[in-house]
């Protein structure tokens, strides 16, 4: 016995040229888990954006509880009973739990507040559905998972009966996600229903009921969770069979290229504290953690956009210099964090952000003047080479598709100017510094960045690869350390690491460890008597 | 209403823009000229001819177009970069400071000087001042973070009460009669005329050569790729190896060096010497200009003239019909915001809910 609580109707959306959303219908059960999955660019957002009246559909209707939904109106969705857990949170850190639950939730001129009412319902929400928060605690304070509770109970104390989570658990440890599982789990059991937006295959068999699969703005798939299997799904997403990547050893270790000694960075909460660690050739040392603590201060140390405050970071035996053309120009490939904030310039085109690194050096200009026939030519050979697709090397890089950008300073940084088919000197980059490389990419771009840094070690590079996706740091790395509050642990060989013990050095588990024996050790050094052999 | 973004934006679009925007323009003033109490068709007649319309016309037209088409280069490369400097005004009046501090007839006689290596100069002299005048709100924005906006504007005033100052003491004319102007430049060193009979002077040529120079600079040099690349995003800028403080430092002179080439090159073409009411704002005319053009240094010289065209055929427009000259500045602010608008709209598409 099943009631219909929300009935998507053949909703179409067109921006410009792009289909979003063609024709789809969904409907959504009372006490039920509806996975959407799809890669980036399928169409979800653009769905749930309808659904929560941030867009207009172009055609297509939305029924909740049995009611027309007016298009276009995010109030009305609200008081429908539609919830919103963004996968960016909007909460205040300088203001308690429950002054942002209660936030935009009062009249503007009630002369009081009712903080006892609030209270008091807040924490009967809580129990209701097994939320466990202090009313009273600073958002500032709390750890993501908990600001994620935060965020699902601000839509519940508001009576939300259908909750869309969007990519909940992006920014959880693999434990804080067994805890958000366990949540639903209870929500569904007093029979809320919830949309569940995720690329991610084993979480979504794991927590759905029923999986939706979009792709190019068409659903292409409905099925029960317990039908269908990983494989299967991957196929519906990416419209064809794909092999998961296989880790594979690394060939020939070589000699040390890079080398941090007790490295501190000053800067706020990401910090980096004390770390040391040792990048070979033709490795691949992969560092996991919760994004925030400290993997970005590590980065953009190694890229040449921050100093270290305390420490020496040696590059092939010297002190390693702090200018990015220097770094470039030495054979340091970089790939950062935000390909569109950091790593492209979006309003000049495609061929000047190709030698945007570079273009100091002799081939591209002479007495500072642009070469830029050089210059074109070798935008060209990155875009046949690493096969970016757009609308060619004059049109603005803003233009391209995400993974086209990835691949566009992927190419960059791995393609040596003085690179000729015929040999292979000057063709590898002596150290790679990737920062979530494959970070919203969809499945294919993943597996073609993921493929360009295991062949670039292959062949000689150093990689440093950050990432906040376990399965990415399992699979590439060879040996693997975890970051947490700016303590860089010891890089073992990825094969000693259980995903448990990652998880646990990821909470910071074996460092308060530490604390209370009062040693300052390395996190990792203890996790071992930490964990059970 | 709400805005979407296009996903691409046609060529001829962004071509009729402008002239879509100039020709809306018109129609939202002819109101303004109907309250004045005059036929429109005439009204708008009269200015064109005014601005165009005889050899005459259009002399008087270039004359006043030449110093903003300096201002405008100058608010073209220091927008690009994401500098907003609004102190054009004051850059230009202490470039002309100096080139009649260098160029002057002190106590009767100039410098010794050949009047050639003079006339180098006092252009050197003017640019100099004008770019040491916006060195110091560059380097405050960029090791503090102190907004230029605020810093460029207010320099201004205390740039014109130091020119106020001296044109009533060391550098006043005593043979001026009382009046608060400055000695007369040597006559070696004046700009010679364009057209004989009327007041357009080399310094058209000067504003060209600048105009084309700065394209080439922008499109050709490395210099250039670093100005549009921290104007872009100083972030990635940065990350690709741009040294962002020198760019910005660089740019900084760049653009008060060619404000402070408008004031020398007004004085040497046209006035002569220095006076308190030389501009009747024209920097901040050039931010106007480097709007219209869309920061593009070739455009700004056809901005320049077509404002320059409005402002002289709105002079003799109220002449003949009474229409007050204001018309003038409410047609070129109207079509700024015109513009800005078309140009939204090629980027972005209206939806009406």
């Amino acid at each position: 016995m099943t009631t219909t609580v929300l009935k998507l109707a053949n909703i179409s959306k067109r921006f410009g040229t792009l289909l979003a959303n063609d024709d789809i219908s969904l409907q959504l059960q009372a006490g039920e888990v509806l996975a959407l999955l799809g890669e980036n660019g399928a169409g979800k957002s653009t769905l749930v954006s309808i659904l929560f009246g941030h867009y207009t559909a172009d055609s297509g209707h939305i029924e909740a509880f049995g009611h027309a939904l007016p298009p276009g109106d995010p109030k009305a969705a609200l008081a429908a009973g539609i919830g919103m857990v963004h996968q960016h949170f909007t909460l205040a850190d300088n203001l308690s739990v429950l002054d942002n639950v209660m936030m935009g939730s009062e009249a503007l001129w009630q002369p009081f507040t009712r903080r006892r009412e609030a209270r008091a319902k807040l924490l009967a929400v809580a129990k209701q559905f097994g939320l466990g928060v202090d009313p009273g605690a600073k958002i500032g304070g709390l750890s993501v998972g908990e600001r994620q509770r935060v965020e699902i109970l601000k839509a519940l104390y508001r009576g939300a009966r259908i909750l869309i989570l969007d990519e909940p658990t992006a920014v959880l440890t693999p434990q804080e996600s067994e805890a958000l599982f366990d949540v639903l789990e209870q929500m569904v059991k007093q029979g809320l229903s919830i949309i569940f937006i995720s690329h991610k295959l084993g979480e979504v068999l794991r927590v759905s009921h029923r999986v939706a699969v979009l792709r190019g703005g068409k659903l292409v798939a409905e099925a029960a969770a317990k039908d269908t299997t990983q494989g299967q799904l991957a196929q519906w997403m990416v419209g064809h069979a794909i092999s998961a990547p296989q880790r594979r050893p690394a060939p020939n270790v070589g000699v040390s290229v890079c080398e941090l000694h007790a490295v501190s960075t000053a800067h706020g909460r990401d910090r980096l504290n004390k770390a040391s660690l040792a990048l070979h050739a033709g490795e691949i040392v992969a560092i996991a953690g919760v994004s925030g603590n400290g993997q970005a201060a590590l980065a953009e140390l190694l890229c040449g956009m921050r100093h270290a405050t305390e420490g020496r970071v040696q590059f092939m035996g010297q002190p390693m210099p702090n200018d990015p053309a220097q770094l470039t120009a030495m054979g340091i490939a970089r790939i950062p964090e935000d390909r569109h904030a950091v790593g492209l310039i979006g309003d000049l085109p495609v061929w000047e952000n190709a030698v945007s690194e570079r273009l100091c050096s002799p081939v591209f200009s002479r007495y500072s003047w642009v070469r830029r026939r050089a210059a074109r030519d070798y935008a060209e050979r990155v875009i046949k080479a690493f096969d970016v697709r757009g609308s060619g090397a004059a049109s603005p890089a803003r233009s391209l598709s995400g993974g086209n950008m990835q691949k566009l300073i992927l190419g960059r940084a791995l393609l040596h100017p003085g690179h000729d088919d015929g040999t292979t000197t000057h063709t590898v980059p002596r150290l790679i510094i990737a920062h979530q490389p494959t970070w919203g990419l969809d499945i294919g771009a993943v597996e073609y960045v993921q493929g360009q840094l295991i062949a670039a070690r292959d062949a000689g590079a150093a990689v440093l690869l950050i990432s906040d996706d376990l399965d990415e740091v399992l699979t590439l790395g060879d040996r693997v350390a975890v970051m947490h509050a700016g303590h860089l642990g010891t890089a073992r060989p990825a094969l000693d690491w259980s995903r448990e013990a990652i998880g646990l050095a990821m909470a910071g588990v074996a460092a308060e460890h530490d604390d209370q024996h009062g040693v300052r050790t390395h996190p990792a050094r203890t996790l071992d008597e930490a964990l059970p052999a | 209403m709400r805005l979407e973004k296009r996903s691409q934006s046609s060529t001829l679009a962004l071509a009729l823009a402008p002239v879509g925007a100039v020709i809306f323009t018109l129609i939202v003033c002819s109101l303004l000229v109907l309250w004045a109490g005059a036929p429109v068709g005439q009204a708008y007649a009269l200015l064109l001819k005014g601005g165009f319309g005889s050899v005459f016309a259009l002399s008087e037209t270039l004359t006043r177009a030449i110093p903003l088409m300096l201002t405008g280069l100058a608010a073209t490369v220091a927008f690009k970069a994401r500098l907003f400097n609004i102190g054009a005004e004051g850059q230009l009046y202490v470039g002309a400071l100096a080139a009649v501090a260098v160029g002057g007839l002190h106590d009767g006689t100039g410098w010794a000087l050949p009047p050639a290596l003079l006339f180098v100069l006092m252009m050197l002299a003017a640019a100099l001042a004008g770019a040491l005048l916006l060195l110091g709100p560059a380097l405050m924005k960029a090791r503090l973070g102190v907004d230029e906006v605020v810093t460029t504007l207010l320099l201004n005033f205390i740039v014109l009460l130091f020119v106020s100052m001296m044109l009533d003491g060391p550098m006043k004319d005593p043979l001026a009669m009382g009046w608060p102007q400055s000695v007369a430049l040597l006559d070696d060193l004046t700009l010679g005329k364009l057209i004989a009979q009327t007041r357009v002077h080399t310094g058209l040529l000067w504003g060209g050569a600048l105009a084309v120079g700065l394209w080439a600079l922008m499109k050709f040099t490395v210099l250039g790729f670093n100005i549009r690349a921290v104007g872009a995003n100083a972030r990635a800028a940065a990350f690709a190896g741009v040294p962002v403080t020198r760019t910005v430092v660089l740019v900084a002179m760049l653009s008060g060096a060619l404000a402070g080439l408008a004031g020398a090159i007004e004085v040497a073409g046209r006035t002569g010497y220095l006076t308190l009411d030389m501009s009747p704002g024209y920097g901040y005319t050039g931010i106007v200009i480097a709007m219209l053009a869309g920061l593009h240094p070739l455009g700004a010289v056809a901005a320049s003239i077509f404002v320059a065209g409005v402002l002289v055929g709105a002079d003799s427009m109220s002449r003949v019909i009474g229409v007050p000259t204001y018309i003038a500045d409410v047609i070129v602010a109207a079509s700024l915001i015109s513009v800005l608008v078309a140009t939204l709209l090629t980027q972005y598409r209206a939806r009406w809910k």
